[in-house]
């Protein structure tokens, strides 16, 4: 049965002992026996629930159990010399014979291939038909002790209540095992890598040349393949630095101006419209950034005699820091309400025009915020994908100069993992390693942007 | 009380007859400040109606009154903060040594310079002592060098009763120190940019006795340099503290006067009542 | 007056410096406002200019140019096999009675160079149009139609006046005789421009005439559909537990944290989280809706704890205690009286939070739904790709053609968007209660 089938027939195994649940119980009351514990379709909850959770928690370890399982007896139908080759190579064979599996015909495979694919398919079919005979006989089995429990005295309010509680447990784990699933994933690979390249060729490498790997391996002595970072790492600071340069003084003085000069009127008309230029998305920028902002930099630059690369680094800054505007505008709207107006009155009071104020009393008061604000949109920027690998460029350059085109280690994840990807070779690796950084420096300025406000609220408040 | 005599005390609040002039001496001779036909509105609500009164040099005067009688608003005209709320409105005429406030030719900010103003509650800037106080001479420009700077910060901390406790540490922050000495740190900014008059909206309401006691002997000292305005909610404090007492009720003076004749005669049946604790 | 002591000015002088100093600060004052007014105004000013620049191209690119043609229905042509059946129609001769009925519409032209010429100007598509046009008017077949096909989206260019006649005729991308027919078909009238109906009724293609964002807006509709389905409980949930059942106690502490710094992630790494767990651990298909909405539930997942929790805290505890004390449960309480009252704010987040996973395209990328796909994906677990990625491959196109239909696909995302946000404030202001 279909695993789609399986799951409805267990969903409605379970409605069935729902109301033969509540019948039972509604029964025991017109009995005239004692008054119930819980409601009936509390019981009736409890009948259902007792079947469907030991069911399904049977049916999703079985199905992805399964396979598992099937990957290594598969092995038995390899020869020899396909044992010892790489997880790599055995990925080629384990395609091929899902090909057999799924009947898509790719010329002749091997017999030993074609032998493994229809065992596989035996295999398959045993277990199917195992996994859906048991799968029902635990749901009607455990609905049944279940629905045996229940009278007027059993809890069955407090047991389903249970099980809520412990679903509402479970589901803020994800959290965590998301995090765990992002660090393991990441880590495992980038380990990978390392013992591939060493770590300080790597971090401290000036060139970046992973395209020679495929040649390297073919021994057609192309050249070799050299993994240095700095490129990428120098090329997200220079776009960054540019996004930043445009952002935090506009984004910094239109929220001064909103927050404290701006009528309510004007205030309830431009807020939203400047949080509208967060809610575009990223590949709307980069497109944005890629017809029209770049040669319109590139013919103002060439006009002014300078040489200008077709996909500047200018560019893809200038439209990041758009982009960036509305966070470092909206973040530092709420340090600057933040400040007390005590304070503003107390400078009023002894004569401060409205931008002394501002200046003087306002800005220093809010100052942690703003500078957490600001950190915050440097762990934004450099996170950035869409719009450097669709306005920048992907030559690992390192230049320092805005006119050049720069990749930056985003740009440089989504290139390599795009394409074909063989998880055994260098190239493919080191995007988990590029990965790694970037999550170890976005989460440390995060840290970071916590600390600077735990700080100074201590010192001023 | 019975219960007939408060709803008497009720009715009389009602519908008695708030004066439509106000009982005792409006005018001083040589006033600092003058208030005349006063009629303020916060949107579509009059917060004082038709208010005249001269404020005199050299002395203490108290405005006491009920919650929401317009005292506090009265004050903040005197030095235009009521300019700072939005949808408020101010008729009449209010003047400072003959100049009229309201006049475009007069900036609001050499007005709040002559006329300085201390807040309920304290509220130091999140600096150093020192700095506190060197904001308002920095800003209009009154030092020219450092020591002249630090002359007048001296000044006013040794005026505002505060230089003995705070003159080893003038690099903390201000808002490490106690309620009361934060106060006093307050008087002491309003003092350094030189202010002829000092207006005080109700000072020591945060503040435990002693620390009040401080305040009022300070006020008391300053009184001869400074003209003083103190809003009070406490009749016994506005008794101590000042020379003369203004009485509002419902946006409106009922009764001005020297403090002892108010206190121990007033004119208008309103003064007595609240005086005599009737109402609150 | 006493002297003035030592230190301070007398009020005469320093009313005299306070003087002094108002012109100067007044002029500070203005600059001040000068540059916030400046600051507001240029970030408007960007605003403006993205939009201006994506309607100016999109709006165009939402029509095209067709050309009308009268063609022959001969059945056996078409339907070799006589029953409609696919392999029939596939086997079928369309290309060529599209290719006799541009023939007759200029008159025959002799010669191999002129027929290339004139074979040119039809889309590619135009076999297709035919088939689906059969498909629809059975009662047609036989007789001659009037259908109206696609221009080849070089023929679109020149008449939208990309491709000029002023070019010399070996730079240009269509030659004099393309031209030359062209002008005799608009002379004749057969030349419309309407509202594009491949926009929304095709699917990906590398020809610009016929390429489409169905297959893309389909796939994205999965996609959140899972995503949705995955991110609301478990964010609800989450946010439930954490506002109303946790102890405070390390633990809870460690998972505060955790959501915190999910929420900082860039979502590339989501998308290489789910390459490795989904796809290579898991064996999962790549390009599936199932593994991009699985993706993009956990990207948004923090946004939905924060801003449930936020709608679950503003409740009054005076609700809860009101509940308790008639005997409730904690679940009852919960559910029946809380909830409720946080449905609003959590509603909104969950929206803002889907409008936010509409427009990501980092992470599919990384778990492939960057195919080719030409088919419209019928479940989530058919190779599909999202309309965000669709543009992103889009724009790698240079025709301009493409550039508009990009922007045209992009007007479409961004239409989706504002109503989802719209959406969301209209919600929260409905359902907003003041406590």
């Amino acid at each position: 049965m279909s695993l789609t089938s399986l799951v409805l027939s267990v969903l409605m195994i379970g409605a069935v002992y729902f109301f033969m649940g509540q019948r039972l119980i509604t029964r025991y009351r017109s009995l005239g026996k004692a008054k119930a514990h819980s409601l009936p379709h509390y019981h009736g909850l409890w009948a259902a629930l007792t079947s469907i959770l030991p069911g399904l928690i049977l049916l999703v370890i079985w199905s992805i159990g399964d396979d598992f399982l099937f990957k290594q007896m598969v092995k038995d139908f390899y020869p020899t010399e396909i044992l010892s080759k790489g997880t790599m190579d055995q990925a080629v064979v384990r395609a091929k014979i899902m090909n057999v599996v799924e009947g898509i015909a790719f010329g002749t495979p091997e017999p030993w291939i074609q032998a493994a694919g229809e065992a596989w398919i035996g295999w398959k079919s045993t277990s199917d038909l195992a996994l859906t005979v048991l799968v029902i006989a635990v749901s009607v089995g455990s609905g049944f002790y279940g629905y045996r429990q229940i009278n007027p005295e059993f809890r069955s309010r407090n047991n389903v209540e249970r099980i809520l509680l412990w679903a509402l447990a479970l589901s803020s784990m994800v959290a965590i095992l998301t995090t765990i699933g992002i660090v393991l994933s990441v880590l495992f690979e980038s380990i990978r890598f390392f013992k591939l390249v060493p770590p300080q060729d790597f971090l401290l490498g000036l060139e970046w040349n992973p395209q020679f790997e495929g040649a390297e391996r073919a021994g057609s002595g192309g050249g070799t393949a050299t993994y240095g970072m700095l490129p990428m790492f120098v090329g997200t600071f220079l776009i960054s630095a540019i996004a930043l340069f445009v952002a935090v003084p506009v984004g910094l003085f239109a929220s001064i101006y909103l927050a404290e000069y701006a009528t309510t009127r004007v205030r309830a008309v431009v807020k939203p419209l400047l949080e509208i230029l967060a809610g575009v998305p990223t590949v709307v920028y980069g497109f944005f950034a890629a017809l029209t902002v770049a040669p319109f930099v590139k013919s103002v630059g060439e006009s002014m005699g300078l040489e200008v690369a077709s996909e500047s680094a200018l560019a893809a800054g200038l439209v990041m820091g758009v982009m960036i505007i509305p966070f470092i505008s909206s973040l530092s709207d709420d340090v600057i309400n933040a400040v007390p107006q005590a304070l503003r009155d107390a400078a009023y009071g002894l004569g401060s025009t409205k931008s002394e104020t501002v200046r003087q009393v306002v800005l220093p008061a809010a100052l942690p915020g703003i500078v957490a604000a600001v950190i915050l949109a440097v762990s934004r920027a450099i996170g950035e994908t869409m719009i450097v690998v669709m306005a920048a460029g992907l030559a690992a350059n390192l230049s320092f100069n805005p006119l050049d085109a720069v990749t930056t280690v985003t740009s440089q994840i989504v290139t390599i993992l795009v394409g074909d990807q063989e998880f055994e070779s260098a190239k493919t690796l080191s995007a988990f390693a590029l990965a790694l950084i970037l999550i170890m420096i976005t989460l440390s300025l995060n840290f970071l942007a916590l600390q600077v406000v735990k700080k100074y609220r201590e010192q001023y408040d | 009380m019975s219960n007939e005599q408060l709803i008497n005390t009720k009715q009389k609040m009602e519908d008695r007859l708030i004066p439509d002039h106000t009982v005792g001496n409006i005018y001083v001779e040589n006033a600092r400040m003058s208030a005349r036909k006063v009629n303020v509105y916060y949107s579509d609500k009059q917060a004082l109606d038709d208010v005249s009164l001269d404020i005199g040099s050299s002395q203490v005067i108290a405005f006491i009154g009920p919650s929401g009688c317009g005292k506090s608003t009265l004050l903040r005209c005197f030095n235009r903060m009521n300019d700072t709320i939005d949808g408020c409105r101010i008729e009449g005429e209010i003047k400072i040594d003959k100049d009229d406030v309201h006049d475009p030719a007069i900036d609001v900010v050499s007005l709040r310079a002559r006329v300085g103003m201390v807040f309920q509650k304290p509220n130091p800037f999140p600096k150093s002592i020192y700095d506190n106080i060197a904001y308002g001479p920095r800003i209009h420009g009154l030092a020219a060098t450092k020591v002249d700077l630090d002359n007048i910060v001296q000044y006013a901390l040794h005026r505002a009763g505060l230089w003995a406790e705070v003159k080893d540490r003038l690099d903390k922050p201000g808002t490490g120190l106690s309620g009361g000495q934060q106060q006093r740190l307050c008087i002491a900014r309003a003092i350094a940019v030189s202010p002829e008059v000092i207006l005080m909206d109700e000072p020591c309401s945060a503040l435990d006795p002693i620390a009040t006691a401080k305040i009022e002997e300070l006020i008391h000292e300053l009184r001869e340099q400074y003209t003083i305005v103190i809003v009070t909610h406490s009749m016994q404090q506005a008794a101590r503290v000042s020379d003369r007492t203004a009485y509002f009720h419902l946006g409106k003076l009922v009764e001005v006067g020297e403090t002892t004749q108010v206190f121990t005669n007033p004119q208008h049946e309103l003064t007595q009542d609240y005086i005599t604790g009737r109402f609150g | 007056m006493t002297d003035t002591p030592k230190g301070a000015l007398s009020p005469k002088e320093a009313a005299k410096c306070v003087a002094g100093s108002i012109a100067a600060r007044n002029r500070s004052e203005s600059w001040f406002q000068f540059w916030g007014r400046s600051a507001i105004a240029l970030a408007l000013a960007f605003l403006i200019l993205l939009f201006v620049g994506i309607l100016s191209q999109g709006i165009p690119g939402m029509f095209q140019h067709y050309v009308i043609l009268e063609v022959e229905l001969h059945k056996d042509r078409l339907d070799p096999q006589g029953n409609m059946s696919e392999d029939s129609l596939y086997a079928g001769d369309a290309g060529g009675l599209v290719n006799e009925a541009i023939m007759r519409a200029l008159d025959d032209p002799q010669g191999r160079k002129q027929k290339r010429a004139a074979r040119s100007i039809m889309s590619s598509g135009s076999a297709l149009r035919l088939n689906h046009f059969l498909k629809d008017n059975l009662d047609l077949i036989g007789q001659t139609v009037t259908v109206k096909f696609a221009v080849d989206d070089d023929i679109d260019s020149f008449l939208r006046g990309f491709i000029t006649r002023e070019t010399p005729d070996a730079d240009r991308r269509i030659n004099n005789a393309v031209i030359g027919f062209v002008d005799k078909l608009s002379a004749d009238g057969r030349i419309s421009y309407e509202f594009s109906d491949y926009l929304f009724t095709g699917s990906a293609s590398r020809n610009a005439e016929i390429a489409g964002i169905k297959g893309a807006l389909v796939g994205s509709i999965w996609t959140l559909l899972v995503c949705i389905l995955i991110a609301f409980p478990l964010g609800v949930g989450t946010a439930i537990y954490l506002e109303e059942i946790a102890p405070k106690n390390r633990f809870t502490e460690i998972i505060e944290i955790n959501i915190n710094n999910l929420a900082a992630v860039p979502s590339v790494v989501f998308g290489i989280m789910g390459l490795a767990i989904f796809i290579v651990f898991f064996g999962l298909p790549r390009s599936i809706p199932l593994v991009g909405g699985i993706v993009l539930a956990l990207m948004t997942l923090p946004t939905i704890i924060i801003s449930s929790r936020a709608a679950i805290r503003a409740v009054p505890p005076s609700i809860r205690d009101a509940a308790l004390g008639v005997g409730a449960s904690r679940m009852q309480t919960i559910f029946h009286h809380v909830i409720p009252l946080a449905m609003p704010g959590i509603l909104t987040g969950t929206i803002i939070g889907m409008a936010q996973a509409l427009g990501e395209t980092a992470p599919l990328l990384m778990i492939g739904m960057v195919a080719f796909i030409v088919d419209v994906p019928s479940g989530m677990l058919e190779p599909a790709t999202a309309l965000p990625v669709q543009i992103f491959m889009w724009a790698d196109f240079a025709e301009r053609m493409f550039i508009q239909k990009t922007s045209a696909a992009i007007i479409v995302l961004l239409a989706f968007l504002i109503t989802m946000n719209a959406g969301a404030i209209i919600l929260r202001k409905k359902l907003e209660r003041r406590w």
